[in-house]
């Protein structure tokens, strides 16, 4: 059971890691990119393709994906997304799923569907562990992960708080065209945050590639876990997402001890939509004057007796 | 209330969407008489693969329905379409015959449908787009619990084989054009009542919406529900053509990424254009579907083309270059001011 949280909480930072990217694009270009997991798995093949193809080791292959990522982000903002978002809400949707499918589709054409990791290529590190007590130990991968996450986390906090280009994204995610007045280039911003994103969402990939086999149609389940991860943790705060990536690393990992190994996506999925219900319902309770109102409400409403008139008198006086 | 097509007394004439559409709708209706007698003469071969045109025509219509009208865009409908197989499966078990089981199993996708809408519809946008996503995998899994579908193996309908293959094959074609020519109707009167109007009221501004007084999320229940059923209908249709049950085929994300396709090719927020996607993508399908995994590449890259340079599709632009609509919807009255 302590095993199974501590299992849960590591894997928590890989979720973190995973869902930075997706949760800056939110916060500051406003729209839900549907090829987020696929850009993962994008990266992972891609420091596949330095280790295997090119022969590099593998950290200098995750070094020098990087930049590709981080360019291909620029790129795909610039020439793709901002064309999308001055149409509504429904491009970005319909265009960032299409490129789902080319990106899992074009992997597919160019590596084939063998599934592939890198776990062969890091030596010990794939299966090394430091021993806590007799019966918890904890992987060596899961633990660099899990502290790369944390310092990705930092270091995006840091970026944002403390530099220019910070200043300008959290300017331009509040009011794009006010930060315009004020001689920002909001498609310059966005194109940098679209940079950062990929680059981050590519190095979770590859940690992904380390930790566990993987295929080219793995990116809509990274997508899944990513978007549960942010929307637990609450939508636009860097380390709300790191909170729900570890609830959600802890409820899997939890489902898939206690219960079974099928229910190590349902937990997950089932705690992602309990939260979602959760925060509706409670958004509509303050809205009525807290819980306790909300729920006597309901239960009038089916029991089909009146509202109390509490609320009425209530409103009238105040 | 009687309205002619005459210029009345305040100056304007309206045309009622039925007026316009006469002639189209005559077409439609030679055609399905026309199509309603294929197997008595065209090869197994042509009935089959028209089966397989009207999965491809119900699912881009109920999506276009979705995400055009109501500006709901899913990422799950293949929920209801695995669905939909599903309950019909569990139903031929207990000891149904298999087409009423098709009926009432979508039937009671559309009562699960009902409960989702409660939770999902809450969600806007992009939110709405992957809960649906989540909602997909979690009935996914549910399925893949029950023992009769065998987890990831899958199972068969072997009811199915009390037929000889040629008559299910002629009874499939004849169940699926009474779908597909239903499911159009229904969609067709429902675009052009007031919840169309209010759903495409809602698609434009949920706000605006709401302060006139629309009920939004009853609109929006409505709409979702009637998709839902669409999609299941499709997903037994499926079934019954194909016999066996795949849990990671039926649920597959694959099945949004054509609907995807369908509608934006085709034409998003018209009637007539995802039913020309459908056709569009049976004949890729048909002629491409060999080179797999770069023909659906080249799917999802064409779907993008056509979002960022003609997010009207091939029917929506031809339609706005020429001025000529068959079967109009929307706002069911043409007003032409005479001045």
């Amino acid at each position: 059971m302590l095993d199974a949280i501590i299992q849960g909480l590591l894997l928590g930072g890989y979720y973190a890691m995973l869902a930075a990217g997706l949760s800056l694009l939110f916060g500051v270009a406003k729209f839900i990119n549907l090829a987020h997991g696929d850009l993962a798995i994008l990266g992972a093949y891609l420091v596949l393709f330095g280790v295997k193809v090119l022969g590099l080791s593998p950290w200098l292959s995750v070094l020098l994906s990087l930049p590709i990522m981080g360019i291909l982000g620029w790129l795909l903002q610039k020439y793709l997304f901002t064309r999308t978002q001055a149409a509504g809400f429904l491009l970005p949707l319909l265009v960032t799923f299409g490129l789902g499918a080319v990106l899992q589709n074009g992997l597919y054409g160019v590596f084939g569907s063998d599934t592939r990791s890198l776990a062969n290529y890091i030596g010990d590190l794939s299966w090394d562990s430091w021993q806590l007590t007799d019966q918890i130990s904890v992987g060596k991968l899961p633990v660099i992960t899990f502290a790369c996450a944390i310092l990705v986390l930092a270091g995006l906090q840091l970026m944002l708080s403390f530099t220019r280009l910070g200043r300008a994204i959290r300017a331009t995610a509040s009011d794009p065209e006010a930060a315009e007045l004020n001689g920002i280039n909001a498609n310059a911003v966005h194109c940098s945050v679209s940079a950062i994103a990929v680059m981050v969402t590519g190095l979770a990939g590859a940690f992904l590639a380390m930790r566990a086999q993987i295929t080219p149609y793995d990116g809509p389940v990274q997508l899944i876990f990513a978007f549960e991860a942010v929307v637990i943790g609450g939508i636009g705060s860097l380390w709300g997402t790191l909170i729900g990536g570890i609830v959600l690393g802890i409820s899997q990992s939890l489902g898939a001890t206690l219960i079974s190994a099928q229910w190590f996506q349902l937990t997950g999925h089932l705690v992602f939509l309990a939260v979602l219900t959760a925060r509706f319902y409670s958004a509509i309770a303050h809205q009525r004057g807290g819980w306790r109102m909300f729920l006597k409400q309901s239960y009038f409403s089916i029991t089909g007796s009146l509202p109390p008139k509490v609320t009425k008198t209530k409103i009238k006086n105040g | 209330m009687k309205i002619s097509s005459q210029v009345n007394t305040e100056g304007f004439s309206t045309e009622h969407w039925y007026q316009v559409g006469r002639p189209a709708l005559m077409v439609g209706g030679l055609l399905f008489l026309v199509l309603a007698t294929v197997p008595f003469w065209g090869s197994g071969l042509v009935v089959d693969k028209l089966t397989t045109l009207f999965v491809y025509i119900l699912l881009a219509v109920m999506w276009n329905l979705l995400a055009g009208y109501a500006g709901l865009v899913s990422v799950g409908q293949q929920a209801f379409l695995g669905l939909g197989g599903y309950f019909a499966l569990r139903l031929v078990d207990i000891g149904m015959s298999p087409y009423p089981a098709f009926i009432v199993g979508a039937l009671i996708c559309a009562l699960v449908a009902l409960v989702i809408s409660v939770f999902a519809l809450r969600l806007k946008e992009g939110e709405f787009a992957i809960a649906m996503w989540v909602t997909a995998e979690v009935i996914r899994i549910l399925v893949m619990f029950d023992p009769i579908v065998q987890g990831e193996t899958g199972t068969s309908l072997l009811a199915m084989n009390q037929y000889a293959p040629e008559l299910r094959r002629n009874i499939n074609f004849w169940f699926g054009l009474l779908v597909v020519a239903g499911m159009l109707g229904l969609v067709l009167w429902l675009v052009n009542s007031r919840i169309g109007a209010a759903a495409q009221a809602i698609r434009d501004d949920e706000e605006a919406a709401k302060s006139i007084g629309i009920r939004v999320m009853r609109v929006k229940q409505i709409i979702f529900v009637v998709a839902a059923f669409g999609c299941a209908l499709a997903g037994s249709l499926w079934l019954a053509s194909s016999v066996t049950f795949q849990p990671r085929t039926y649920f597959g994300v694959q099945w949004t990424v054509f609907m995807l396709f369908m509608v934006l090719v085709g034409g998003l927020k018209t009637f007539e254009g995802p039913i020309l996607g459908a056709i569009v993508f049976f004949l890729l399908q048909e002629f491409f579907g060999d080179y797999g995994a770069w023909y659906l590449a080249g799917l999802g890259v064409t779907a993008i083309l056509f979002a960022l340079y003609a997010p009207n599709g091939i029917w929506g632009e031809w339609q706005n270059r020429k001025g000529v609509r068959f079967l109009p919807t929307g706002v069911t009255l043409t007003l032409k001011n005479k001045e």
